[in-house]
């Protein structure tokens, strides 16, 4: 037990003293997971939007799919992605392997279809309250898309951070295909898998505290918007 | 019946609905033979609940295709670019999740007109429906009488030619009702064509210049109001000025 306390007292002295290995980790970790998010948002937003208000014959098959990929497992989505970045895959060429672009890679396609189906989950809702009223106001289909996606914003903002959660707490898929490199593809979960293994608690701790506040921002910052949005809901009624 | 009493000989009425006729599962929503929308107006649509009148004006406005018949406003057939020329206040009007003067300023927007003349516009229509000051605020706190006047503000901010509104009052006080009364009727002496729906027999007399009663889907009498009101033609009329005509 004073092991522990020994440990804690060690992580706590490497948050506050800005340690500059632990920092470094940390930021690894906010860019990759950030750029990930991002990009999954570029991507999975207009994609959510489309399957809101398109009608095409395999609509309903394509939200099943991608309902079904929400729940992707990540080592899986590593292998897949490790298969296709690694040197004898399709785009081995581009020697993405075992660097942060490859994490970014595997984070997108984790992230990618939890935005997206929010997002149709979103604008769908929205159009059916808002559709005869926007075409009443000489909205086609395909302009009223950003009117419903910036008057979900408090929603789409909640998934964009239910995103960045899934990113930033994920460690099986940016192990395959990071590699846990030191100094180069290190991020916080791949560190404290391998620094707990090796026994050095402290450095493993310490990013645990990091990575626990970073959750619970996450968690605090959705129930806020979520208060704010029932609370738009109450008025309205 | 004196089915069409405004109509002057030769003169093309504002709005014509003919053959008009929407069927679910071979039950009957509206079937109606002819209407014409000509004269001053207001036209007040009245009706027991369900007799089809949200549908007809959907139907005016153009939002539902007909099963069969046709909708012309000037003489041609309507589409997207007479809805340009109406506005429609829905019996529960979506305000978008925004400000006050953004709901307006959405609208604005679509007609091109320069940041400067939309703020002005704005201002303007704030004031016209008493809400000056309030443009900051989230349409969506406003009370249910400040709503229902942004909906309507919203609507005449591009001066359509036409405005239907349906049921605008029906959940509001008097003092609420008046104001918006007078909203209309100010529309109206500005060139709008007002039609509207409504269960309220006093905001009927009030407003209106011919009546037209709807029951099952069909037009049961258009007569102008001091007629309707005085010595209704038809015996649905006859009902439900007893206020014992029902769906
Ligand atoms: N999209 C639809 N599909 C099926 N039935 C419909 C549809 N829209 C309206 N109806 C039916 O048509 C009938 C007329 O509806 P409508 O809304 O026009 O009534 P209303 O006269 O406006 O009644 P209220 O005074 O209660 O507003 C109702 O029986 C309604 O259920
Ligand atoms: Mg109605």
């Amino acid at each position: 037990m004073q092991d522990f306390a020994q440990e804690f007292t060690t992580a706590m002295t490497l948050i506050l003293t800005g340690d500059s290995e632990l920092w470094a980790i940390v930021l690894l970790s906010l860019q990759v997971s950030v750029m990930a998010v991002l990009i999954a948002a570029v991507i999975g937003m207009p994609l959510g939007a489309a399957l809101a208000v398109a009608r095409f014959p395999a609509r309903r098959l394509v939200i099943v799919l991608l309902n079904a990929l929400m729940g992707l497992p990540p080592v899986v989505v590593g292998l897949l992605v490790y298969l296709v970045l690694s040197r004898s895959g399709p785009l081995g060429v581009l020697q993405l392997l075992y660097t942060p672009t490859a994490m970014i890679v595997a984070q997108v396609v984790l992230v990618m279809p939890i935005i997206a189906a929010l997002t149709r989950q979103t604008v769908e809702t929205l159009d059916a309250e808002y559709a005869e009223q926007l075409r009443s106001l000489g909205v086609s289909r395909l302009a009223s898309v950003p009117t419903l996606l910036w008057d979900g914003r408090i929603a789409l903002a909640t998934a964009l951070l239910a995103g960045f959660g899934r990113a930033i707490a994920e460690v099986g898929a940016v192990i395959i295909v990071g590699g846990n490199i030191n100094h180069v593809t290190r991020v916080m979960t791949t560190t404290i898998a391998l620094e707990t293994s090796k026994g050095n608690l402290a450095l493993a701790l310490a990013l645990g505290v990091i990575l626990i506040g970073m959750a619970i921002s996450v968690t605090g910052l959705v129930s806020l918007l979520s208060l704010r949005q029932e609370g738009e809901a109450m008025r309205h009624a | 019946m004196r089915d069409l009493p405004v109509l002057e000989m030769g003169q093309q009425p504002m709005i014509e609905a003919e053959g008009l006729r929407i069927g679910r599962n071979g039950e009957r929503l509206l079937d109606l033979r002819y209407l014409a929308l000509d004269g001053p107006g207001p036209t007040l649509i009245m009706g027991p609940n369900g007799a089809g009148k949200s549908l007809l004006l959907r139907c005016l406005h153009g939002l539902i295709a007909p099963d069969a018949g046709q909708v012309r406003q000037d003489g041609v057939p309507i589409g997207a670019e007479s809805r340009a020329r109406q506005g429609m206040v829905f019996q529960t009007p979506v305000l978008l999740r925004r400000s006050v003067a953004a709901n307006l300023d959405y609208v604005l927007k679509r007609h091109r007109l320069t940041r400067a003349r939309r703020r002005a516009r704005i201002e303007a229509l704030l004031a016209e429906g008493g809400l000056a000051g309030k443009g900051r605020q989230s349409a969506r706190s406003l009370s249910g009488g400040e709503g229902q006047r942004l909906a309507i503000l919203r609507a005449l901010a591009t001066e359509p030619d036409v405005l239907f509104l349906d049921e605008p009052t029906s959940a509001l006080d008097p003092a609420a009702t008046q104001d918006i009364e007078a909203m209309i009727l100010r529309a109206a002496r500005r060139g709008t064509r007002i039609v509207m729906v409504t269960h309220d027999i006093g905001q009927a007399r009030r407003l209106g210049h011919d009546i037209v009663l709807m029951h099952q889907g069909r037009i049961a009498e258009h007569s102008l109001a001091h007629d309707f009101f005085d010595d209704p033609q038809s015996q649905a009329g006859r009902r439900f000025l007893a206020g014992s005509l029902v769906l």
